[in-house]
């Protein structure tokens, strides 16, 4: 039957083809749906993780018990999975293993837009990189076919423009996959001895597997016009080079993007006059070729920095291409911001009000460093702002822990900020850590976690209780706010930043969008009070804003969450029934 | 047939999600090769936000790039003139003349600049103009904004009514098929 639907959306439909029947991920932008879809399918056991790393080692193990596993993640997340990467590289497979990661060239929705082809390299495992939802289903089930016949993990590499474009796919049904555990010292106990005896294995693998490339129907030729001009390409990059030249050159189009053809890379530049090569982000198989002393073009041509698209292609290659009208008007940008309503923003109000610096982590709270709370001063990685506030604080010898904070979201802090809180209470620097609990993995779109009670199918479970977790790595002063109350977070926050000793605020209050939670009557002006000072504007609500000359909120958009009631003190915000 | 472009852009939370999966499942059931390209994740928080739905014989590209798009549906007046750049010559542009202010304007480090559908119009632009808002209210809920403006477009599109309204039913719950269709109607005869 054929179907629209996301590229994300057919890597769980390859997977449910291919028989995996174990898919442990943490949730990341562009790679969440593939494990939310894959969830759907009952004969698949799905789960979040707590992080990637224990999703990859979880994937291993299903592996190794012989069922065919799936752990998927953004591209950043590979880096905290980057340790188990390298070895299980070494100990090969039981049943079929495929990782997903999801690149965010252009930054949509990531810190930084590393090339995760690098890690198929470095750690010498092969990669597939489908350029449609199609191909995203046939790679899926090709890997598991890979995975098993050369005894290794398999990347299964997605972008944005894959991972979240719908195109039509043919579905088929299901196959079954169970494997005998065995038990096998030599490959899968890696210390030194076997180890060493593995890596010979892994370097005849990739010589195996470039012997594959050769010849593989995934790694294709199509027919041009002009052998003037030949072009190597893959993924999206592919799609914008037919786009722009349809059939006028040839191009060769590699779906497996590690290990590389070498003969047929050879061959295919000897039958052109001119190669040029077209990949977003690194000039990754542009280096290869050059390692192959061949001649040609890359990223001279087309930047290492931001998406590719169309229009660039076309520059590069001298085609035609007509723009529209560009209005003669100063746009204002408009970029993302807190919701009405997010209890993030009371928060962030009350640490800018204090002029507090922040060490700032990754989720929608990161939105806090933008204008006009600007209340954010780091932000690196998933764990970063616990860990970083130590470091802080030990360097400046205490003298900022009373102006000094880190804040981490619940799902963050699970994911690995626990083990920076570790560190502070077992190398006593005494500073504070505010966890913005919000019942929910937010900005990657409402996914549970170990803190929510619930699993990834929706079913009540074991929830990890916070304050008591804290307590237990020991941290003694434990406190509890809301951050609708902005009296209540100025009072403890001052109180925790000037005891003598490492402590934890959680600003507990969910997220706004969550389904359950119930909002109160918007609030509306009383214009009569109103004097237009905009001190509810310091807020950044989107709900307010100043028309002629008083503030004025949209009822469509207003939750009620009365923050900006708060910093009236001429009382003319009320909840509408009051006016 | 030449693939056909359309864009749909507005605010982050205003519902153009369900127009491109409606327009996927519509034409789906033509039997043309389609891609949709969405976005997810932070530029969903309230910022401006682009979905680009392709259709033809052999669509290649996910994204539709600056004098591509036939069609450019906007949820809202600001987010109309920032994608201008991305019209055919010859397109035409069907906006919602719902203005929001996004965070510069809110703040007051920037202006919304005045009368931009005036602005598109002289700078000869096909500026199909209404107040989906107002409408989608009448049908019953101010959500409905999405469904009025695909019933705009579909003025313009050769397709049987019949198969909107089936594509409509695959795309929106039993108990909003009523509003969902009446808020299409409006749109369609505004």
């Amino acid at each position: 039957m054929k179907q629209l639907i996301l590229g994300n959306e057919a890597v769980a439909r390859g997977l449910y083809e291919a028989g995996c029947s174990f898919v442990s991920s943490y949730p990341g932008t562009p790679s969440t749906e593939i494990t939310e879809a894959v969830a759907k399918y009952p004969e698949v056991y799905a789960e979040w993780a707590p992080n990637e790393k224990v999703a990859m080692e979880a994937a291993f193990g299903a592996s190794l018990a012989g069922r065919r596993s799936f752990c998927g993640m953004k591209h950043v997340g590979l880096n905290v999975a980057a340790d188990p990467l390298f070895t299980i590289s070494y100990t090969g497979v039981n049943a079929g293993m495929v990782i997903g990661v999801a690149d965010d060239a252009g930054m949509h929705s990531s810190q930084n837009e590393q090339d995760s082809r690098h890690y198929a390299m470095s750690a010498k495992i092969p990669m597939l990189e489908p350029s449609d939802s199609a191909e995203a289903l046939a790679f899926a089930k090709l890997a598991y076919e890979l995975s098993e016949q050369f005894d290794t993990p398999v990347l299964l590499k997605m972008c944005t423009r894959v991972s979240h474009s719908q195109s039509v796919v043919e579905t088929g049904d299901r196959v079954e996959v169970i494997k005998e555990y065995k038990k096998d010292i030599p490959k899968y106990v890696m210390m030194p001895g076997n180890a060493k005896k593995r890596h010979p294995v892994v370097e005849a693998r990739t010589r195996a597997l470039v012997e594959y490339a050769e010849t593989a129907e995934i790694n294709r030729i199509e027919q041009g016009e002009s052998n003037t001009m030949g072009i190597i390409t893959s993924s999206t990059s592919f799609q914008y080079v037919k786009e722009v030249l349809g059939d006028k050159y040839p191009v060769m189009k590699l779906g497996m993007i590690w290990p590389l053809p070498q003969q047929k890379i050879i061959d295919f530049a000897a039958s052109v006059d001119k190669l040029v090569i077209v990949e977003e982000l690194d000039g990754f198989v542009e280096a290869h070729c050059r390692n192959l002393g061949i001649a040609c073009v890359g990223k001279s041509m087309f930047s290492n920095i931001d998406e590719l698209m169309p229009l660039t292609v076309a520059a590069e290659l001298s085609t035609p291409w007509e723009t529209g009208v560009k209005l003669d008007a100063a746009i204002p940008p408009r970029p993302p911001v807190m919701c009405a309503g997010c209890p993030h923003r009371g928060l962030f109000y009350t640490l800018k009000k204090n002029k507090l610096t922040v060490l700032g982590d990754i989720g929608c709270y990161t939105l806090g460093a933008v204008a006009p709370l600007q209340a954010v001063d780091s932000v690196i990685c998933m764990g970063a702002s616990v860990s970083g506030l130590h470091g802080f604080s030990k360097a400046q010898q205490g003298a900022m822990d009373n102006k000094t904070v880190a804040v981490i979201g619940d799902s963050t802090f699970m994911h690995s900020g626990i083990t920076g809180l570790v560190n502070m209470a077992y190398n006593e620097s005494n500073a504070t850590v505010i966890i913005v609990d919000n019942s929910i993995t937010g900005m990657t779109g409402h996914q549970q976690n170990p803190t929510t009670g619930f699993n990834l199918k929706g079913d009540p479970c074991a929830k990890i209780d916070l304050e008591t977790l804290c307590r237990a790595v020991g941290i003694r002063r434990v406190r509890v706010i809301d951050p609708y109350n902005l009296a209540e977070c100025d009072t403890v926050i001052k109180e925790e930043l000037n005891a003598n000793e490492p402590s934890v605020i959680i600003s507990r209050r969910p997220c706004a969008l969550l389904k359950y939670v119930k909002h109160s009557a918007p609030l509306s002006v009383d214009e009569t009070k109103c004097v237009g000072c905009k001190s509810c504007m310091k807020i950044g609500c989107p709900a307010i804003s100043i028309e002629g000359g008083k503030a004025k909120v949209d009822a469509t958009l207003c939750v009620g969450c009365g923050v900006c009631e708060q910093l009236c003190k001429f009382d003319a915000l009320k909840a509408a029934k009051e006016v | 047939m030449e693939t056909k472009n359309v864009m749909i852009v507005g605010v982050g939370g205003q519902g153009s999600l369900l127009a491109s999966k409606l327009l996927g499942r519509l034409l789906l059931g033509r039997g043309y090769d389609i891609k949709v390209s969405e976005v997810h994740g932070m530029s969903q928080r309230g910022g401006s936000v682009v979905t680009y739905v392709r259709f033809g014989e052999k669509v290649y590209s996910p994204v539709i790039d600056k004098g591509q798009a036939d069609y450019i549906v906007s949820f809202e007046l600001l987010e109309a003139a920032r994608w201008t750049e991305y019209l055919k010559p010859g397109g035409k542009i069907i906006v919602n003349t719902q203005q929001i202010n996004p965070m510069p304007v809110i703040i007051g480090a920037a202006e919304y600049p005045e009368d931009l559908a005036g602005k598109m119009r002289s700078a000869g632009i096909d500026l199909d103009a209404i107040d989906a808002l107002s409408l989608a209210e009448a049908a019953g809920n101010a959500k409905a904004v999405n469904l009025v403006l695909m019933g705009r477009l579909s003025r313009y599109f050769d397709i049987p009514e019949e198969e909107w309204m089936a594509a409509i039913e695959a795309s929106v719950p039993a108990k909003f098929l009523e509003l969902n269709k009446k808020a299409f109607a409006l749109g369609v005869n505004a």
